[in-house]
């Protein structure tokens, strides 16, 4: 039973560091309506940057860590002048088809900048379990996990407040319903669209610092946009608590299914199983556990 | 700046040759880089590729060239893509009068070209991954998986542990996991390691990982229960140090694991930190700043400028080496064939494959080339394309990869065998009539 906790727990942790690469997502699509699929190049970038500058250029990390945060904003600027205002009122299909193309060309950017070579990095915690409790229940729960927790707790309190809460946020929300109603009421969508790209810049640094703290800095880091994706379809696109409870369930039953099930299957199914669960899902709740329900009129 | 110079270039798909100093011209022997320098892979492909060309550039700058016959070479980009490997060498296959042989890196490209270089006649050299049943030339006379196979790994890594146990006898009752990624690669040792569990009585466990590899919960939480005397690490790319980062959180001695060598470069382990410390994998070849080679390199390619790699602390790691390494059976087979067919003169592919056939690299040799200890002894013949076999271990100390062993050598009894079946089933399938390798000249 114990070893079935441990399972469970692992699970549940690792679908937080999941839930924060989807925060990213569901960011870009709250107010662009837009499936960003150049978040995964984003983090890549973000985490790539904060480890160069440390490593290539011998910054302290508090001068690392400002810096590469400067970068992203830039990054998210950048994107919203030469991508996507050229693209107001086009198709969202368009500007899907754009952030494909910004993906590629983020990743190469950054092995252009900081080299192809993997980079080891460490941000003070330890992947280690806290030792008093696998002495008193033989469950080993890793402290750099519950810290991962810990951290998305807090963006996820932060974005909601901030969505719910300001000004901009509201104005965020509207856009996202509809571009041109948002437009003709006098909400600058340049400037709306500049802001999220660029928060959504600071969510991918620290994911990337918190991935890439757990398994390298490297292009592999593209890949957790792969682990986003069922959290995604499970939690609702435009929903941040959605992007959190989707990535528990996630995280959770593709370990479980991974331990219990897998031995009789082959094993290696964690890969496929969370976009199964993501799928059934689907099909009963097409907008997601947290997603908002769209009625159309006929 | 050089190397955002020739990112870019990989990017936009252009060729290196400005980059590397290499230009076509009559009378050279072409050799055509499939490389990959951007991408997933591209911290393996640009140390690979870069020890390569660096090994050219030496012959070449040091000795004019291969009795006087320049080396020159082209890259294509293949982001390690296997329709991009096959569109590079339908491009390049042709150049600078024809290709001497292609080493793609890959064993998904490699797979794809073994039906269309025997068609061209251009021999394909796989050093240390491909398909193991290839070392039968009588099947694949245009294929060389040469030095070491993947069959030959796990049957040097299965003696490695049976040194540290203190005998294939104690074995018996062990529990051995075989961790590995999810694909033809990682189950290419699954038959060796099987028949091995049978014969020496260990139980023989085996946990996949699905591609990429960045989450290992799940499989370090089973190997936490197992509780394995060894776990053999048989990963690629971001899954190895995802591996290490995983074994540590669980408390699995680091000690234990036992790498393959595409879990064996400082890619691999640099990014675990101190999680790394201790892990032993298996290698080809040797690696280090001081190597005699690398230090003649770095005085004539690097003193003139010509060197390839941006980042000169990587000069000498796994990769760097490994490069090397096939540039030395590149140079060394043209050499062999100029002996044969004439010296100073362009050898074609076919004329390329003769001297694959007959090279014999021995301890003599190689310290000619100030290559002993670089890799080893290999003596390659018409029925045998592998050559050698042998592999040796080294552990990574925080710092640098020491050795730990010297050159094992594979059960070649047994791994024979099983070559010549799978050779023979393949050739049955695809109608291939295995040629008389006693009329071979």
């Amino acid at each position: 039973m114990s070893f079935f906790f441990e399972v469970l727990v692992a699970g549940l942790l690792s679908g937080v560091m999941y839930a924060l690469v989807a925060l990213g997502f569901v960011l870009i699509f709250k107010a662009s309506g837009v499936f960003n699929f150049a978040q995964g190049a984003m983090v890549f970038f973000a985490a790539a940057t904060f480890a160069g500058l440390q490593q290539e250029h011998h910054l302290s990390v508090w001068l690392a860590l400002p810096l590469a945060l400067v970068a992203m904003v830039v990054l998210g600027l950048v994107i919203e002048r030469v991508v996507l205002r050229p693209l107001v009122n086009q198709p969202q299909i368009t500007l899907f088809m754009a952030t494909i193309g910004l993906a590629f060309f983020i990743e190469g950017m950054s092995q252009m900048f900081w080299g192809s070579t993997p980079r080891g990095l460490s941000i003070g915690i330890e992947d280690q379990p806290f030792q008093w409790v696998s002495d008193r229940l033989n469950i080993n729960i890793s402290q750099f996990d519950v810290f991962a927790a810990f951290v998305s707790g807090i963006l996820v309190v932060l974005l909601a407040l901030f969505f719910q809460r300001t000004r901009i946020g509201r104005a965020l929300r509207a856009v996202a319903d509809d571009h041109q109603a948002a437009l003709s009421v006098g909400i600058p969508l340049q400037y709306i669209w500049a802001i999220v790209w660029a928060v959504a810049g600071f969510v991918a640094l620290v994911a990337g610092m918190l991935w890439g703290a757990r398994n390298g800095v490297g292009f592999s880091l593209t890949f957790t946009a792969l682990k986003a994706l069922p959290v995604l379809i499970l939690g609702g696109f435009e929903s941040i608590p959605g992007a959190i409870v989707g990535g528990l369930i996630i995280g959770a039953s593709e370990k479980v299914a991974e331990v219990y099930l897998g031995p009789h299957v082959g094993g290696g199914i964690e890969g496929w199983f969370a976009y199964v669960i993501a799928l059934a899902f689907l099909l009963v709740r097409p907008e997601g556990l947290f997603g908002e329900k769209h009625i159309d009129r006929v | 700046m050089l190397r955002r110079t020739k990112v870019l270039a990989g990017l936009f798909g252009l060729a290196l040759a400005a980059a590397t100093g290499a230009a076509l011209a009559a009378g050279e022997q072409f050799v055509p880089l499939l490389s990959y320098r951007v991408g997933p892979y591209a911290a393996g492909g640009s140390g690979f590729f870069g020890g390569y060309i660096d090994y050219m550039n030496y012959v070449n700058m040091k000795e004019g060239g291969i009795n006087g016959v320049k080396l020159s070479w082209e890259e294509c980009e293949t982001e390690y893509n296997n329709s991009r490997g096959v569109e590079c060498y339908e491009r390049l296959k042709k150049h600078g009068g024809g290709a001497s042989m292609v080493q793609p890196l890959s064993t998904g490209i490699s797979y794809s070209l073994i039906d269309r270089v025997a068609t061209d006649k251009i021999p394909l050299v796989t050093i240390g991954y491909g398909r193991t049943d290839a070392a039968d030339g009588s099947v694949f006379p245009w294929v060389f998986p040469m030095i070491t196979t993947y069959w030959s790994q796990a049957s040097d890594i299965i003696k490695y542990i049976e040194t540290k146990a203190g005998g294939a006898d104690k074995l018996r009752g062990k529990k051995i996991v075989h961790l590995y990624h999810d694909s033809a690669y990682g189950k290419e040792p699954i038959p060796v390691l099987e028949a091995y569990a049978k014969q020496l009585g260990f139980e023989l466990t085996l946990i996949p990982v699905a591609h990429p590899g960045n989450e290992q919960g799940a499989q370090w939480l089973q190997i936490r229960q197992i509780k394995p005397d060894w776990v053999i690490l048989w990963g690629w790319g971001v899954m190895n140090p995802t591996a290490l980062k995983a074994a540590a959180k669980v408390g699995y001695p680091r000690t234990q694991i036992i790498g393959d060598w595409w879990a064996g470069s400082e890619e691999d382990v640099i990014p675990a930190g101190d999680a790394a410390k201790g892990y032993t994998a298996a290698a080809f070849n040797g690696s280090g700043a001081n190597l005699p080679l690398v230090q003649a390199i770095k005085k004539v390619v690097y003193g003139a400028g010509k060197g390839n790699l941006e980042d000169k602390s990587r000069i000498g790691s796994v990769y760097h080496v490994r490069g090397i390494v096939s540039g030395i059976v590149t140079v060394e087979a043209i050499r062999v064939a100029q002996e044969h067919f004439g010296k100073g003169k362009v050898m074609t592919g076919e004329q390329v494959r003769w001297g694959l056939d007959h090279l014999n690299l021995t301890e003599a040799r190689l310290k000619q080339l100030d290559a002993d200890g670089l890799m080893p002894p290999t003596h390659v013949t018409c029925e045998d394309h592998e050559g050698s076999g042998l592999a040796r271990f080294q552990t990574w100390d925080g710092n640098e990869w020491k050795v730990v062993s010297g050159w094992i050598s594979p059960d070649k009894q047994m791994l024979r065998a099983m070559i010549v079946e799978s050779a023979n089933k393949y050739a049955k399938e695809k109608g291939i009539t295995p040629r008389d390798c006693s009329k071979e000249g």
